[in-house]
């Protein structure tokens, strides 16, 4: 055979040189449009003297934040400002997120269950909250309690320390006490206990197959340690009553009609998304595990958990992960019924400083964190569920 | 292969000349496209509403008006933009509309680091609160723990803080941004008082369900110049903004109305003359037509016309001239002399 030398190829025809050839130009493409958008916009800013840079983060607010998890005054700073109305959005979306998950659970399952009135009771919830606009059920269920609810002075009472009125729902809370110190020792201690409980009832089960009542008993430590020590130090138990004292009542915890309509309206409206995905998880497992699972006389509560929940889980993670980031972008809707989330005090802020620019790459700063959280924890987790399949 | 070679570079030279292409003056691109961008509030009755049959009432609807008069002999040449408090100012720095007449307060931060400017103040104001009568308060100092009522990222917000501050009073605020969903909280009783310029009090006053059960307190709390805006780097767009609603005030003062405005172009006074462009001149320094003031007046009527028709004492608001009225009649209008 006559083996020749490979010819030179010439440059233009080569594939592998004209790839990076390409790949050069599409760079310097790209990098000059960013130059360009970037001095134009500067130039456009300089050109009308708007000021730019984030030093505004440390001016003076001047404007009262309504709720805050801190200390807040308006002659705080913008950048304190700021971190209120991010905690608050936080808040909002960790409670939202928790509780959506365990309605849209109980809705979906319910969906998929053998009671007549239940399958028809929770599909029409589905589609009902589904269709209607999260923006325009935010406004009901603020106008709702402002409507229905008594002004403070003729506030409902239902029971001693709890009022109900169109400020908000105020609570009485026990007097901080040295003692709660300890109860919160004792629950941290609690929980550990209960992570090693665990651990040596799966060991034991899986040596000699006796079943441990893990979760009885786990419930019971959580629950029990922490009173225990509050009687042992002396039961102190002094309450923070809320009073009424010229205009609003004062002490103990206030529920604001903003939280409150905010919270409601994001989760009733999420779990009803959240609920179609648990359906589609759980009718993803072949009925065949059912019956296989029934068969070797599983209870219906252990089938669910122990065969149909492990399999679905797979398919029901990452939309679920969607679903809990539309809660918390939706949760910016709040500035349309008064609370004070992120992007509230963010707009507040541009309004003020002019900065529209900056405002907004911090308010996109913030959501991205959030989703990247989010959804990083629900990698993780799905990780960790995932069946590993032979 | 070829085409993209020579593609590319034109591409990014074309970006690049783009990019030095100066910004044409507001006034050709108004001329340009035949009529006034302006921003409006869109929702306060005698400042600026679109009545029940949609056309488009009040004081600074009539302001705009002024402006286009002056371009274009025709006032209705406007469209209007309906912005919110948090909105109007980025509206016009990004060259949305061109002139925003939207009650907004002049102060020293927005005239120089938002990139603003404003120009002759077209209502003189003041923040008061508004309270149910039945709430037996009598001055705005007893408002210590009260919830207030107030619209977020205006001058509102933050001397309502400064006020509460300053007398050391404990305040609980509601923002909403909208002014219609502000003001039904505020009557459904989920806020004590409202909070906002004592002219915009009034307007709300005027159509909430029982008017008489509501007071406003006596204490005003800030100055409010209500001023229309233009953006920063263009003199002479200003210049005619700012001039349009001087008109207003001047032609009241020389007397000129609407109504005798035909007969006024007789006038032997010479400053009437040079008002109403008989003596040509004003209006080629500002490079309009010289009957731009007399388009002015006939089609929208002279301050004191503007006043009475949209917030005046037979409106629903009730409004006396007061600070808003000429400095003859002790008021603070005062005109520049037209020449």
């Amino acid at each position: 055979m006559n083996t020749s030398a490979p010819e030179k190829i010439p440059f233009l025809r080569d594939p592998a040189k004209l790839a990076i050839l390409y790949q050069i130009l599409t760079l310097a493409g790209v990098g000059l449009l960013s130059y360009y958008l970037v001095n134009n916009t500067l130039s456009n800013l300089e050109r009308q003297s708007i000021s730019t840079g984030f030093s505004f983060l440390e001016r003076e607010a001047a404007f009262e934040i309504g709720e805050s998890l801190i200390q807040y005054s308006a002659a705080d700073s913008y950048g304190r400002a700021l971190v209120v109305g991010f905690l608050n959005t936080l808040i909002v979306s960790f409670i939202g997120i928790i509780l959506t998950i365990l309605l849209g659970t109980f809705l979906g399952i319910a969906r998929l269950s053998s009671n007549w009135l239940l399958v028809k009771l929770s599909a029409i919830y589905i589609e009902f909250f589904q269709d209607i606009p999260v923006l325009l059920q935010l406004f009901f269920w603020y106008a709702f309690f402002y409507e229905i609810l008594p002004s403070p002075r003729e506030a409902l009472n239902p029971i001693s320390g709890l009022f109900l009125c169109n400020r908000g729902l105020a609570i009485g809370i026990p007097h901080w006490h040295q003692a709660f110190l300890y109860m919160i020792i004792a629950f941290v201690v609690s929980m550990i206990a209960v992570f090693f409980l665990r651990k040596w009832a799966a060991k034991r089960q899986a040596a000699s197959g006796k079943i441990f009542p893990t979760f009885k008993v786990s419930l019971a430590l959580l629950i029990g340690l922490p009173f225990f020590t509050w009687w042992l130090t002396g039961a102190p138990m002094e309450m923070n009553v809320p009073e009424l004292s010229g205009f609003n009542f004062k002490g103990g915890i206030n529920v604001s009609p903003e939280f409150a309509a905010l919270l409601l309206g994001l989760v009733l409206y999420t779990a009803a998304f959240v609920a179609e995905v648990v359906r589609a998880g759980i009718q993803s497992v072949g009925k065949g595990q059912t019956e296989a699972a029934k068969s070797i006389g599983l209870k219906p509560g252990q089938v669910l958990n122990l065969v149909i929940l492990p399999q679905a889980l797979r398919v029901i993670v990452p939309p679920l992960t969607s679903q809990m980031l539309n809660l918390t972008k939706n949760s910016s809707l709040a500035v349309a019924i008064g609370f004070p989330d992120f992007v509230s005090v963010a707009g507040t802020t541009i309004n003020q400083t002019g900065q529209a620019i900056e405002g907004v790459a911090l308010i996109m700063i913030v959501y991205l964190v959030f989703s990247l959280s989010t959804s990083a924890v629900m990698n993780w987790y799905n990780k960790k569920v995932a069946l590993v399949e032979r | 292969m070829k085409e993209l070679k020579r593609v590319v570079p034109t591409a990014v030279v074309a970006f690049c000349l783009s990019a030095s292409i100066a910004m044409a003056a507001t006034l050709d691109d108004v001329k340009a496209k035949g009529f006034v961008q302006a921003g409006v509030n869109g929702d306060l009755f005698g400042f600026a509403k679109p009545d029940e049959k949609g056309v488009w009432k009040g004081l600074d609807v009539d302001t705009a008006r002024a402006v286009a008069a002056a371009i274009f002999g025709d006032a209705n040449k406007v469209k209007y933009t309906p912005l919110t408090a948090k909105t109007r100012f980025t509206a016009l720095q990004s060259g949305e509309i061109d002139v925003l007449t939207r009650n907004a307060t002049q102060t020293l931060t927005r005239d120089t680091d938002l990139g603003l400017d404003f120009v002759q103040v077209n209502y003189y104001d003041g923040q008061g609160f508004l309270i149910p009568k039945k709430l037996g308060v009598k001055s705005a100092k007893e408002l210590d723990g009260a919830t207030v009522c107030v619209l977020p990222g205006t001058t509102t917000e933050q001397n309502v803080a400064d006020y509460f501050r300053f007398n050391k009073m404990k305040m609980n605020p509601v923002v909403i941004e909208n002014n219609a969903e502000l003001a039904k909280a505020f009557f459904a009783g989920r806020c004590d008082s409202l909070t906002s310029d004592a002219s915009q009090l009034a307007g709300i006053r005027a159509v909430a369900p029982s008017p008489g059960d509501y007071m406003i307190l006596p204490e005003i709390i800030s100055k409010e110049p209500l001023a229309p805006a233009v953006r920063h780097g263009d003199n002479q767009w200003k210049d005619i903004v700012n001039y349009s609603v001087l008109a207003l005030i001047e032609a009241e003062e020389l007397g000129i109305t609407s109504e005798n405005i035909d007969e006024m172009m007789q006038s032997t006074d010479p400053r009437v003359q040079r008002f109403l462009g008989v003596t040509p001149g004003n209006g080629k320094a500002l490079g309009l037509d010289e009957k731009w003031a007399y388009n002015i007046i006939k089609q929208v009527g002279n301050y004191g016309e503007v006043f009475e028709r949209n917030v005046g004492v037979n409106t629903s608001l009730m409004l006396e001239r007061g600070l808003n009225a000429l400095w003859t009649n002790g008021g603070l209008m005062y005109s520049p002399p037209f020449k």
